[in-house]
């Protein structure tokens, strides 16, 4: 353990640590926007830095491991100035549209300028100004609200190991794309929507959808693979409207496109919405729960009378709860009377 | 699975997720692990990135290959002869766990003699691997005592899947890598509740927990549980059940959730057998290729739209919830099943999704400890015998009930073989972006348009040999019957071999596959079988003239 003093109060905290952890531990919080927590640091934005006794300069205390005996300031006015001047600089080469961003309430960027009363105005001037040309059904890139903290690049090697992005260009001009600047075309994990601090990287689905506004969180299991990650269903009315997982998760807020962007099939049109009795024209009739269950009890009935219960079979399902495969085999087994039930584990 | 228990107790994962990145060999074996399960995938990278050496085979240049110390590209279905292969090598090197098999294990020495004949040149000649990586491979694998096993279906859907498993059980036996944490066999569950669904025995030999139909004190508990006498003799499983409604033995089913027509193997025979039912029951959330086969369609609420648990792959009870009604008047399938059964003569009336999980747990000691208010925030993993207990994360920790055996297995050949007629062998499997059947992922927009196509995945050098371009519609034809697909050209398959999707029903993959089983579980043969492939012109020419 290293000790040191972070704003007057001794702390003790592991070797290797970063000033930026030592402070997160000790409850004591500094702005930063390109850091993540699960992600190795970078030290790009700049929003971060503390001064240090003795150090000449502010360091990025996300990327300035302890020392013992070391002094921080996490707030000085020098510091504070500093980052309002980040902001200021961010800000003048930001669309300020927040009225209609899809990330408008759950923006870093947002609660930072509003934080500092920074609207961005000072160093007004130049723009870059980039075409949204991307066809890929899944994610939207709005490279104009791009901060270039590098976190979606970051993910995308680190946690996913796809390298689908990179910086490109230099200075002014920087921007993260694709190789070529060809249009996106990976897994669509969505990893990196899920850690962009701004409006850069939104669902495409989500658009106009909802935000936070009579928007409730659901927490629930993911319907697809065996994997059983924790998924966040963002709920509007009686629609989902985004999904997203939390970092303390099982699966540490990771998901995969069908858990992020495959929960749509939930409204479709296709639903059915009665139950369906065959008629003798061959064609499915509408009709009432009571008729139907009736219906498939007489002939369930009618068979076993005949042929014993052996000649009825119960299929179950993987995607169904434990809850609802006890019953059912309990049916099957207790109501009907045969063992003849089984579930697609084998296909 | 059946494969597992037999040997160690259990056919469930031996390890959790969170202990893969504290591996230090990860060997993935028929399982596309990137597409099928993502998220397992990154936990491989994790580990991979603080050290760990991944080994990967695959007939395919799957994406984890990219992360592979030694890829392993071996021909559809001579896994046995690979793994054989290895434990040859390992007893060759004396690398083995001489303390592990002495105090744990019976039958070595008959087995080591059966891996005599499996030398690297053998296995080469079998697998299409050079002896060089087998023995690298072998090697890694066998000087590891923090060593993962991972595979899915491409192990288990062969006729010879239970002998996969075992001789997967085999190489961790002999380097005592089970039982311990950061190492052991992990069989990856596919669907979201398959380990639940076999914990609650939807299984026709087994009553919930794996307890035998056919043992008279375990009927006894559950007659006395359920009020009522019950079976004594196994019952049908699933592709049985097929079998017996083309027969005419099996008179009605009821399908609650399942999409066999797509997911079964040799779909014109499952059409035949639905088509032959006097009553067919099918309980979904859409109409599904198999509802239309139907005489009650029963619309049923998503896991979206009901609270509960699904089990995942590692074991762990995970909440459901609710987070939207369901439409029109459909129902979640606990309360359609309480209202058949009643009208049935046999009423069962549970207030809540939760008195059944503890009338599961009454009847199961490994769920015993379970309750919705522990898993609030985070699921717990079986065995959980109380509900003090913390559960259990890695299996096998207070050693076996028995000694593990080693199993002498012999390597056969696929049940259909490649000829002059049906030249390429077809593997068939998941991609990333569609899900199972496709009934829900199919139905989302995006995923629709970004993968909405069906198509075979075949090596260039076959393409040119056939006559095609890439993104040519082909004709593929086994002895069951044909699709008509696109070509997709890519290298990471080899020549001779070739891959279909399954999701797709336009081009359903099943049309093609072979439904011969495994004899010791039943599961058929999805990953090999033999096709040809015809461009459209030629299929065309074919055609019979009019008389």
């Amino acid at each position: 353990m290293v000790s040191l003093t972070i704003n007057n109060k001794k702390v003790s905290v592991p070797e290797d640590s970063t000033i930026l952890e030592a402070a997160n531990r000790n409850g004591i919080k500094v702005p930063t926007l390109c850091h993540h927590p699960q992600l190795t640091p970078f030290g790009g934005c700049r929003l971060c830095v503390v001064s240090v006794k003795g150090m000449p300069k502010p360091v990025a205390s996300c990327t300035t491991t302890v020392s013992e005996g070391m002094e921080v300031a996490t707030s000085t006015p020098e510091i504070e100035n500093f980052r309002k001047l980040v902001l200021e600089l961010i800000l003048s080469d930001h669309p300020n549209d927040c009225m209609t961003c899809e990330a408008t309430g759950s923006c870093a960027l947002q609660e930072l300028a509003y934080a500092y009363g920074v609207k961005g105005q000072e160093y007004a001037g130049e723009r870059r100004v980039y075409a949204k040309r991307d066809g890929n059904p899944f994610i939207e890139r709005d490279m104009e609200k791009c901060i270039l903290c590098g976190r979606c690049v970051k993910v995308c090697d680190e946690v996913q190991g796809v390298e689908a992005i990179d910086f490109t260009y230099r200075g002014f001009r920087s921007k993260i794309c694709p190789s070529y600047e060809d249009d996106l075309d990976c897994e669509f994990c969505g990893q990196c929507v899920s850690v962009c601090p701004t409006g850069a990287l939104t669902g495409k689905q989500w658009a106009r959808k909802g935000r936070y506004e009579g928007v409730r969180e659901v927490d629930t299991t993911c319907p697809y693979c065996g994997t059983g990650c924790t998924l966040t269903a963002h709920v509007k009315g009686n629609e989902i409207v985004r999904v997203s997982s939390k970092p303390w998760s099982p699966n540490e807020g990771w998901l995969c496109v069908k858990g992020r962007f495959g929960y749509k099939f939930v409204n479709s049109p296709d639903r059915l919405t009665k139950p369906l009795i065959r008629r003798a024209s061959g064609e499915f009739e509408e009709t009432s729960w009571t008729a139907a269950l009736e219906y498939t009890a007489a002939w369930f009935k009618k068979i076993r009378e005949q042929h014993g219960a052996d000649a009825i079979g119960g299929l179950s399902s993987a995607r169904c709860t434990n809850e609802e495969n006890y019953l059912f085999q309990k049916f099957i087994r207790a109501g009907v009377g045969t063992n003849n039930v089984d579930h697609c584990a084998r296909l | 699975m059946a494969g597992l228990a037999a040997i160690f107790g259990s056919g469930a994962m031996t390890n959790s997720i969170r202990e893969i990145e504290g591996m230090e060999i990860i060997f993935i074996i028929g399982s596309n692990t990137k597409e099928t399960h993502p998220v397992i995938a990154n936990c491989m990278i994790k580990a991979y990135r603080k050290g760990a050496k991944i080994i990967v085979a695959d007939p395919r240049r799957v994406p984890m290959v990219k992360f592979a110390e030694v890829f392993l590209k071996l021909r559809p279905g001579t896994d046995i002869a690979l793994l054989n292969g290895m434990a040859h090598v390992i007893v060759k090197e004396g690398l083995q766990n001489d303390e592990f098999i002495r105090e744990k294990t019976e039958g070595f020495d008959a087995w080591k003699s059966s891996l005599e004949e499996f030398t690297p040149a053998k296995t080469e000649q079998i697998t299409g691997i050079p002896k060089a990586d087998i023995i690298k491979a072998a090697k890694m694998y066998g000087r590891s005592r923090k060593a993962g096993v991972f595979y899915t279906m491409g192990i288990t859907q062969h006729t010879c899947g239970t002998d996969n498993v075992r001789t997967i059980a085999n190489l961790a036996t002999l380097t005592g890598n089970i039982g311990r944490e950061f190492t052991g066999v992990n069989p990856l569950r596919g669907q979201n509740n398959v380990q639940g669904a076999s914990d609650a025995a939807c299984l026709p030999n087994v009553f919930p927990g794996y307890q035998k139909v056919d043992l008279p004190e375990v009927r006894r508990k559950f007659e006395q549980a359920w009020g009522v006498p019950l079976p004594p003799k196994r019952g049908l499983y699933a592709t049985e059940m097929m079998t017996a409604a083309v027969d005419g033995s099996l008179k009605a089913l009821y399908i609650m959730g399942e999409n066999p027509v797509i997911t079964d193997p040799n779909q014109h025979h499952t059409i035949k057998a639905l088509e032959n039912l006097e009553f067919l029951v099918v309980q979904d959330i859409f109409m599904t290729e198999t509802a239309c086969h139907a005489h009650v369609v029963l619309p049923a609420a998503c896991s979206f739209e009901k609270e509960g648990t699904f089990s995942n792959t590692e074991r762990r009870v995970q909440r459901v919830r609710r987070a939207v009604s369901p439409p029109g008047d459909a129902r979640d399938d606990l309360s359609i099943i309480m209202d058949l059964s009643r009208a049935m003569g046999y009423p069962m009336d549970y207030r809540s999704p939760e008195q059944v999980l503890e009338e599961f747990g009454r009847l199961w000691p490994a769920l015993a400890g379970i309750t919705y208010d522990r898993i609030k925030s985070r699921g717990i993993a079986w065995p959980c015998p109380s509900k003090e207990h913390p559960g259990t994360e890695f299996l096998y920790k207070d050693g076996f009930a028995k000694k593990i055996p080693f199993m002498p297995i012999a390597f056969n050949p696929p049940a259909e073989g490649v000829c002059e007629n049906y030249p390429f062998v077809l593997t068939t499997g998941r991609n990333l972006f569609q899900y199972h059947s496709g009934s829900m992922s199919r139905r989302v927009e995006a995923i629709e348009k970004h993968a909405g196509e069906a198509y075979i995945e075949l090596n260039p050098a076959d393409g040119e040999k056939i006559g095609i371009a890439n993104g040519d519609m082909v004709r593929v034809r086994s002895r069951r019957g044909d699709v008509t697909i696109r070509a997709r050209f890519t290298r990471r398959i080899s020549a001779g071999t070739v891959f279909i999707p399954m999701h797709y029903r336009e081009a359903a993959a099943n049309v093609l596959t072979n439904d011969a089983l495994d004899p010791d579980v039943m599961i058929p043969e999805f990953k090999v079988c033999a096709v040809d492939i015809l461009p459209m012109e030629k299929m065309a020419a074919e055609k019979p003239r009019p008389a």
